[in-house]
């Protein structure tokens, strides 16, 4: 195992009862890398991702972040190692504005001074952190709209933001595009593009092939728990494994 | 008209007690999930502590009744953050044994006050000022019920300030949102617990003197009778919701009060169908969000 490895899986397995979800999931993400992960339906993607993100403990192997083993660590400590992640369902605060969401993310990751009555100046570090971070992904103008009152791409642009506000190494993108019409597609892949142009390590889980191929580095493959193939979009688009897995044929 | 002015008046006033339990209960709630059964408790102890050491500084005063509502906001929030600190926090997140611990600790508390103050009511001095009335629109109000309303309007002041504009405040409202996404943020949530705890039960507390105020006594079930009407308010405000809380609170107890005086005492009979109303045709309350 290298140790230059931003994120490093090694031999991840996960049993539910009798249920073989994951199994022997081997994985090395270089520092600043987008990796795209596919598969149909249940192929164990988002789970890999609970597993990353320490909401499910895997019941084998090992999980390291930036050379730390993290897999015993748990979900409210992670972000410190310096992971973030969006979930597929909303992971907003629908009733506080743009700027709270944001601004509630940006004060988890300063932390610092936590005086019970401080009260947050539009100037203090988290409330300018809070900003810049809506600037990133174009929202500043809805800074003081309710999040619930934003439209579906502009939700998705929020949950970025918060997520560059804790100023995550490893960001897990869980179904970016889901739900997002296709014209607000392109401004939304600048976005996440911007995210990686950052040096930020990116892995996402997407089923819009056409947004994948364009954006990462490399393809991971799942399929029934399994990682079939990691590999350059070309490669893995070529690979006749890959193929019969997504048409469904004899492997 | 001058009845109309009367009831209403004093529904507010009443309104306000029923208001400054309920604000604690609902925040509890929203945030924790905890049916907190003895925040009826907090505010009995409150009542007591603070007549006690006010009569002591200057009985029949406004002085004392000031040091009285200090020591009883004081005792309020230290008793409640002892309460989730000791108790509370070791079964997180099993509901119904912290529910449990709540009704045991209400029931032995009533005990140990009984056993310390005696089952009697004890009268209490007021300032003059509060026991006479002021007219208005030909309604003699009985000046007590401004001070409850004045109180209950700061109380609910200063915690939306407290809400809208502190760090806490703010962890607070996405955690009544979304408790497992704060802790994702990498927030550990429960340490907001104690501080809504502390608050919950300074805003009791204050209730429990203003409570002794109204009533012109203290007693050992001064938190039970009140409790009961903090949980109706609470539920049809909807659960977690401080503005809901308010606004619940000003119509249950109006509506009690005219209810008593044209329909023959049935408040409290009117108060529960209200309730069972509430919660066939809006379960989540007036202003609570979606479960």
């Amino acid at each position: 195992m290298t140790n230059e490895a931003m994120l490093s899986l090694e031999h991840i397995g996960l049993r539910i009862g009798g249920a073989r979800i994951l199994h022997d999931v081997s994985l090395e993400v270089p520092p600043g890398e987008m990796l795209g992960v596919i598969g149909p339906n249940g192929a164990g993607k988002t789970t890999l991702f609970n597993v990353i993100s320490g909401v499910i403990r895997p019941t084998g192997g090992r999980v390291a972040i930036d050379g730390a083993d993290v897999t015993r660590v748990p979900i409210h400590r992670r972000a410190a190692t310096g992971l973030g992640r969006t979930f597929q369902t909303s992971s907003l605060f629908p009733g506080l504005s743009a700027r709270e969401n944001v601004r509630l993310a940006a004060q988890a990751h300063l932390g610092g001074a936590t005086s019970v009555f401080r009260i947050p100046r539009a100037s203090d570090d988290a409330s300018r952190r809070a900003l810049d971070c809506l600037a990133e992904v174009g929202l500043e103008h809805r800074a003081d709209a309710g999040a619930a009152e934003l439209a579906h791409g502009e939700k998705r642009k929020l949950e970025i933001a918060m997520l560059i506000a804790t100023d995550p190494k490893v960001i897990l993108l869980d179904e970016p595009m889901a739900g997002v019409s296709s014209g607000d597609v392109p401004a939304l892949t600048e976005v996440i593009r911007g995210l990686h142009r950052g040096g930020r390590t990116v892995l996402m889980v997407e089923h819009h092939m056409e947004v994948v191929l364009g954006l990462v580095d490399r393809v991971a493959v799942m399929h029934h728990g399994e990682l079939l193939a990691v590999d350059t979009p070309e490669a893995v688009m070529a690979n006749p494994t890959v193929q019969s897995a997504y048409l469904g044929e004899a492997v | 008209m001058s009845t109309v002015v009367l009831l209403v008046i004093t529904g507010l006033g009443l309104g306000a007690l029923y208001f400054l339990v309920a604000s604690g209960l609902s925040l509890i709630y929203g945030l924790m999930g905890v049916l907190n059964l003895a925040h009826g408790s907090f505010l009995t102890i409150s009542a007591f502590l603070g007549w006690e050491v006010g009569r002591r500084v200057s009985d029949g005063t406004w002085l004392g009744l000031a040091v009285s509502a200090l020591v009883g906001i004081a005792v309020g929030a230290i008793v409640a953050a002892l309460t989730e600190y000791l108790l509370i926090r070791r079964l997180y997140e099993r509901h119904i044994e912290q529910a449990l611990v709540t009704v045991g600790l209400s029931l032995a508390s009533v005990a140990l006050f009984e056993g310390i103050w005696g089952t009697d009511p004890i009268y209490t001095e007021k300032p003059d000022w509060l026991g006479q009335t002021t007219v208005i629109l030909g309604a003699k109000i009985p000046n007590d019920r401004f001070l409850l309303i004045a109180c209950a309007l700061l109380v609910l002041g200063g915690i939306v300030l407290f809400l809208r504009r502190t760090r806490y405040g703010l962890i607070i409202r996405a955690g009544v949102e979304n408790r497992s996404m704060v802790t994702a943020l990498g927030i550990d949530v429960r340490r907001s617990f104690t501080l809504v705890f502390a608050i919950g039960g300074a805003a009791a507390g204050l209730g429990g003197v203003l409570s002794s105020v109204y009533y012109g006594y203290v007693s050992a079930h001064l938190g039970s009778t009140l409790l009961i009407f903090a949980f109706i308010v609470t539920v049809i405000g909807g659960l977690g919701s401080l503005t809901g809380a308010a606004i619940a609170s000003v119509l249950v107890a109006v509506l009690q009060q005219f209810a008593n005086f044209y329909l023959g005492g049935t408040g409290d009979l009117v108060v529960v169908i209200a309730l069972a109303a509430v919660l066939l045709v809006r379960p989540r309350g007036l202003l609570g969000k979606v479960a």
